[in-house]
């Protein structure tokens, strides 16, 4: 058998860009004792003066302040794409998870259900519930509403999100994912991709689509090349995150065509996986990408 | 006290510091990819670990949850290698379950505990060697797992000891200092404002020297308070760098 034994090492990061603009502050800083700004989140007033609650970079909008936290829970905003899982069947719901402070809700009444838009949902349907979505399946979904403790109420009424069937689910910090126009990308190597806003990026292979709302789930083998591509893809996306870097289409399509010089398994060394996301950053900055 | 001198007249320690100095603090955030937030330091021989979940969904009987505020979990756990003798039950017995509710107390009192109600955020501790001043180290270690987990606390917390040993108070104390049987103060604060969130002392002490022993131990804390926030600056600049100001 072969093995690979290295000596620690400090991780290295990549070169950090120069930005003057940010201000750092840690919980318990003065960030200004004007009593003229408003207070944000991350930011408490005490003694007249406004204090920062976390550790990270001070936003200001005209008059209000507050600190972005570099790595947090997924706070949702309404419109987002999601990648949950189903954890529980309760009385016309389900409870999702999907790495906020709180675990989201999938009403009845705001998914489709097989058989047209237009059925009314009877107590037939309340009983069918666990058939459709069961504990433990993976879903994807958009926020529909923000109540007011926090709690995310979703929706699945669109042909897009539903149930996901085979794949692999890559859970990175919330942060890294670029919000962007679209969360769904069919990359050319075959596999799909969703990038869901609340950090959970869900890997697929391309299979043609049924039109029944995505409750019924394809379970035919994966053939080896496009596991293959999805592990692939996934310790891409994996070696971007290690280095803070932005997740979207064309950077993990950058690294991943980095990475192809190399076996799949490779990349999960730590050496390897930041020389790809370092030759991701190089093409993106070299094309202009922020 | 026979045997040792914990004190030589040239006003060195067993160890070789002088009174008011410090062990060597050495930490590190974010060390676990899995939690939320995660921290190790190192106080001299003292090493412990700490990551935090949450905040996240009460789990485990819903009854639990409160409708203001947050629910703090802690569990302190020492390995069963962190001492010199082996430890048979590394969590569950008495100790360990008095400094589980000392650190739970302690952090009630500093995470800004009403901006998520009906959560928990969970806290972990555990001492993989044990030198004297496990809660001190604790403490500070948890307070850079929530700070790495991006919680919104009043401030850092620090924690730090001191003792007394002929007519001088000695901060930050060994596990041979602690053990001579003397008196030792346990302080937590918050640095910037001074406040107190915990103090603790076991045996007896005159009065007269008692704020002595009590300075001792606070400018402890605040000289943790420097190294801490050097590394949390550190390791924030680093990522911030790395994101951008474009990540919103």
């Amino acid at each position: 058998m072969e093995v690979d034994i290295r000596l620690p090492a400090p991780r290295g990061r990549l070169a950090a860009k120069e930005d003057d603009e940010i201000t750092l502050v840690t919980p318990g800083d003065v960030i200004t004792s004007d009593t003229g700004f408003m207070r944000g989140h991350g930011t408490v007033m005490e003694d007249d003066s406004l204090k920062s609650t976390v550790a990270g970079v001070v936003e200001r909008v005209n008059k209000l302040i507050s600190v972005r936290p570099l790595k947090a829970r997924y706070t949702g905003e309404i419109g987002d794409v999601i990648v949950g899982r189903v954890i529980e069947v309760g009385s016309r719901r389900w409870k999702v998870d999907v790495h906020a402070k709180l675990d989201a809700v999938l009403m009845l009444s705001s998914v489709n259900l097989p058989g047209g838009e237009l059925r009314r949902r009877s107590e037939e349907d309340e009983r069918m519930m666990r058939k459709y979505l069961q504990e433990g399946d993976v879903i994807s979904a958009e926020v529909q509403n923000v109540m007011s403790d926090g709690t995310l109420s979703l929706h699945t009424r669109s042909l897009k999100y539903g149930k996901l069937g085979q794949g692999v689910l890559v859970p990175v910090p919330p942060s890294l994912v670029k919000r962007r126009k679209t969360h769904f990308h069919t990359l050319p190597c075959g596999v799909k991709i969703i990038l869901g806003n609340n950090g959970y990026i869900w890997l697929t292979p391309t299979v043609t689509e049924s039109n029944t709302g995505g409750y019924e789930v394809d379970l035919s083998p994966v053939s080896r090349g496009d596991r293959e591509e999805m592990a692939r893809l996934r310790n891409c996306v994996l070696a971007l995150a290690e280095q803070k870097m932005l997740l979207y289409d064309t950077s993990i399509m950058y690294a991943y065509e980095e990475s192809l010089k190399f076996e799949s398994k490779v990349l999960l060394k730590s050496e390897v996986a930041s020389e790809i996301a370092e030759l991701a950053q190089q093409r993106l900055e070299h094309e202009g990408y922020k | 006290m026979a045997g040792v001198e914990l004190l030589s007249d040239q006003g060195f320690r067993i160890d070789g510091r002088r009174p008011h100095e410090l062990r060597k603090i050495e930490c590190r955030l974010g060390v676990f990819r899995q939690a939320d937030g995660s921290a190790y330091i190192e106080q001299g021989n003292t090493k412990v670990l700490a990551a935090v979940y949450g905040p996240h969904e009460v789990r485990g009987g819903r009854g639990k949850a409160l409708h203001d505020k947050v629910v703090v979990n802690c569990q302190y756990s020492m390995a069963t290698f962190s001492t010199g003798e082996r430890k048979r039950r590394p969590r569950g017995d008495r100790k360990s379950q008095e400094m589980t509710m000392h650190l739970q107390q302690t952090f009630d009192a500093t995470i800004l505990t009403t901006l998520y109600p009906r959560s928990q955020i969970d806290i972990f501790v555990e001492v993989l060697q044990a030198d004297g001043g496990n809660y001190c180290a604790s403490v500070n270690a948890a307070t850079l797992a929530l700070i790495d987990a991006g919680i919104p606390l009043k401030d850092y917390v620090c924690a730090s000891s001191a003792g007394f040993v002929r007519d001088t108070a000695l901060v930050d104390m060994n596990h041979l200092e602690e053990s001579s049987g003397g008196t030792e103060l346990i302080i937590a604060t918050l640095p910037k404002s001074q406040q107190i969130v915990f103090l603790e002392m076991n045996s007896r002490l005159h009065e007269d020297n008692l704020s002595a022993v009590m300075d001792r131990a606070v400018a402890g804390c605040t000289d943790v308070y420097n190294v801490l926030d050097t590394a949390v600056r550190d390791h924030v600049g680093e990522t911030a760098a790395a994101i951008g100001g474009d990540a919103a």
